[in-house]
């Protein structure tokens, strides 16, 4: 368990690191400048060549691309001073380097925004299993009944619509021109567990049934697998209840591909939700990583992508653990 | 609970079972007008070519069909009580307890994720809710102990995927047996075990049947195992019973086709070598479309002795056999044991004609 807890983190921190240097290279070979947009801002559109070269100058660029990589990656473990043209910037460590759109740290936006991103994720993600498992595997149990082929025929066709237009009718009209549901606001957990809920739950529910469709048509499949397996005739050749044999023993080995997914699907939720946070207003991840794409904001980029990676490492490590405990022939290694 | 039967009725009759699969390709008849029947410390071996329905015929008996999908008719008594038709919760009660199965596979019939004894203690609480944990748990390492498990302390707490072929053969024996059940079905035991393992679980089997006086019915298409362990045989194909009686009956003087060739196909590694081991030619039937008349003819050698097109277009009734008490027979033949003695026998025991002569 030790050795591979070392051997993945390693292989993890690897995955991470080349990632943060392909947004690097990306925005430094791109096509366009990255200090255009800056340009263009703070001259109103009065963005001369010169200008441009002094704002490339400013942001760094000027300097060779290891130079500057090296600068940002020493800032994650060292406190470290950040120069734009005349001003200075104090970055504490762990320090992302600083916003180009309002000069704020990186680091603190964070942390404002990934508890938001934290709670959609949990609220979400409980309800993929919650719902999507249950319904999938109630379906499974009277696999080709009328019930269950309606019930495969609606996942299909809910999830054939797209999200954003599923996230927005709910939004006006659960929201705005009914009022069922209050005006999605996010209160931190710890200052107030009920409003967080209730601040929430609407956009959770939104998000939590249409992604549980899938889970239920997963889930459907693995468990009419998992119910034709020898062992679970044996089970029921014991004499065992079939609310036993279909918990116990065939569920468990259903939830092993789930899980797989679901692993995946975290790591997805916690690097940001854009349509979901876009709509409801929501200031999560994902739209701070949109709106910073839109203005090649060059350290924001860079953070939002090290949150989807370093999250699909960690879920992939988590995954791996889950599957050992379900499944005894699985060996860590 | 259900009457138990004096000594010498039968503990389990089936009368004319059928079991039906209605699938997207058309109805499976998988087991048609079946009928048997065991006593109380007599053993019943099946024998028949893969798909000939044994497994699906067995598993009417534990009432372990979908109820929403199988078509079954016909009656299975287990200790006097029938069982086709009989409420879940009532099945439930027999299940593992009074009739116990065997599946053949065992490495797919255990599962996977749970430890060979938490599986055997499961069996035991199942039909002990008093028992407490220990008492189960004390209760498995008995059987592991009995069906010659080495270390079954150590073993107990392993997986399935940490045990050998017989051994896990054993641990599934020892989960059908801990209710002490009256009734064993084991649906080829030995299958996939080399033979000295396969021998051991056989005897293992005799053993326990002797000192519980059990009703066993051993599933297999090896005729040696039948040789070894039953008293009476029922050869099936194709869904039905083509021939059934005493083993000695059935093994000595069998009077339908499909039977000799079985007994040719059987490799038998310590007898003369003069023995030859001979396929039974073509496929099994169609169990969605089977053939007209006797299902075998298709296959038969001998189908052109019956004179008029018989074979082909009537199916023969399972009779009395020419010889032997309680003999019955599924074939058109007039006169079996000439054909066999002329032209069967010299072909799979040539020493036999030989001592005859
Ligand atoms: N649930 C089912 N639905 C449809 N067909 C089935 C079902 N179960 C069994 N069958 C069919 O019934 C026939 C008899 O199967 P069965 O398992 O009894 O054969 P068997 O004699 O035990 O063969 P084997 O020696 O290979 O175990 C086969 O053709 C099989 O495909
Ligand atoms: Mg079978």
């Amino acid at each position: 368990m030790f050795s591979f807890l070392v051997k993945r983190i390693l292989s993890g921190s690897l995955i991470v690191v080349l990632v943060s240097v392909m947004i690097y290279a990306l925005f430094w070979y791109g096509p366009k400048s990255p200090a255009l947009e800056l340009c263009r801002r703070d001259t109103n559109n009065r963005c001369t060549p010169a200008k441009l070269v002094e704002f490339e100058d400013r942001l760094g660029y000027s300097n060779p691309i290891y130079e500057e990589y090296g600068k940002w990656a020493k800032g994650l473990v060292a406190d470290r001073t950040i120069i734009h043209g005349t001003s200075e910037y104090d970055c504490p460590a762990p320090c992302l380097g600083i916003s180009y759109r309002d000069k704020s740290l990186v680091t603190d936006q964070f942390k404002e925004r990934f508890p938001v991103t934290v709670s959609l994720a949990v609220g979400a993600s409980a309800l993929y299993l919650l719902i999507g498992v249950t319904v999938g595997v109630l379906a499974a149990r009277r696999r080709g009944s009328v019930a269950d082929k309606a019930l495969v025929a609606s996942t299909l066709v809910f999830s054939s619509i797209p999200y954003y237009l599923v996230a927005l009718l709910s939004f006006l009209i659960l929201t705005l021109s009914t009022s069922v549901f209050p005006e999605a606001k996010y209160v931190p957990f710890l200052d107030d567990p009920l409003a967080w809920f209730s601040g929430l739950l609407l956009v959770w529910l939104v998000m939590g049934l249409y992604g549980a469709t899938a889970y239920t048509r997963y889930s459907r499949g693995s468990m009419v697998e998992a119910l034709g397996e020898d062992y679970v005739r044996t089970a029921r050749a014991k004499g065992l209840r079939m609310r036993t044999v279909v918990t116990k023993h065939a569920l468990r080995s259903a939830l092993v591909p789930v899980i797989t997914i679901f692993g995946l699907d975290v790591a997805f939720l916690l690097s940001g939700t854009v349509f979901t946070e876009k709509i409801f207003s929501l200031e999560g991840i994902g739209k701070w990583g949109i709106d910073a794409v839109n203005i090649k904001d060059l350290p924001v980029v860079q953070a939002t992508t090290l949150v989807l990676a370093v999250s699909v490492v960690v879920m992939n490590i988590i995954v791996d653990i889950v599957y050992s405990i379900l499944d005894p022939r699985v060996r860590l290694a | 609970m259900s009457t138990a039967p004096t000594s010498g009725d039968p503990y389990l009759v089936v009368d004319d079972l059928t079991v039906r699969f209605p699938t997207a390709d058309g109805l499976v008849q998988a087991v048609t007008g079946l009928s048997y029947q065991v006593e109380l410390g007599k053993t019943l071996g099946i024998v028949g070519e893969s798909g000939s329905g044994k497994s699906v015929s067995s598993m009417a008996v534990l009432g372990l069909h979908d109820r929403r999908s199988a078509q079954i008719s016909g009656s299975i008594k287990v200790a006097g009580t029938e069982v086709v038709g009989l409420s879940e919760g009532r099945m439930r009660e027999l299940r593992g307890n009074a009739v116990a199965m065997i599946f053949q596979d065992a490495l797919a019939s255990l599962h996977p994720f749970y430890k060979i004894g938490a599986q055997l203690a499961e069996a035991y609480r199942t039909h002990h809710p008093k028992a407490t944990k220990k008492e189960a748990r004390s209760r498995a390492l008995e059987m592991l102990e009995r069906v010659g498990i080495p270390q079954p302390d150590k073993r107990i707490d392993q997986y399935p995927h940490q045990f050998s072929g017989g051994m896990r053969q054993r641990a599934m024996i020892a989960m059908g047996l801990i209710n002490d059940p009256s009734l064993l079905i084991a649906d080829e035991p030995t299958t996939a075990l080399d033979v000295t393992v396969q021998a051991q679980i056989l005897d293992l089997l005799q053993d326990l049947q002797q000192e519980f006086n059990s009703a066993i019915i051993i599933i297999t298409h090896d005729l040696g195992v039948v040789a070894e362990m039953a008293d009476d045989v029922l050869v099936m194909y194709a869904g039905r019973a083509v021939e059934y009686g005493s083993a000695k009956e059935v093994l000595t003087r069998p009077e339908m086709p499909y039977t000799w060739g079985l007994l040719s196909s059987v490799p038998d590694v310590a007898a003369d070598t003069n023995a030859r081991m001979i396929p039974i030619p073509g496929a099994p039937p169609s169990l969605l479309d089977p053939p007209s008349g006797c299902p075998f003819h298709p296959r038969c050698a001998h189908r052109e002795k019956v004179p008029g097109d018989l074979c082909r277009t009537e199916l023969p009734e399972l009779l009395p056999a020419v010889h032997g008490e309680g003999h019955l027979k599924r074939c058109h033949l007039a006169d079996p044991e000439a054909v066999f003695a002329a032209e069967v026998l010299p072909e799979i025991a040539p020493e036999m004609v030989e001592e005859k002569r």
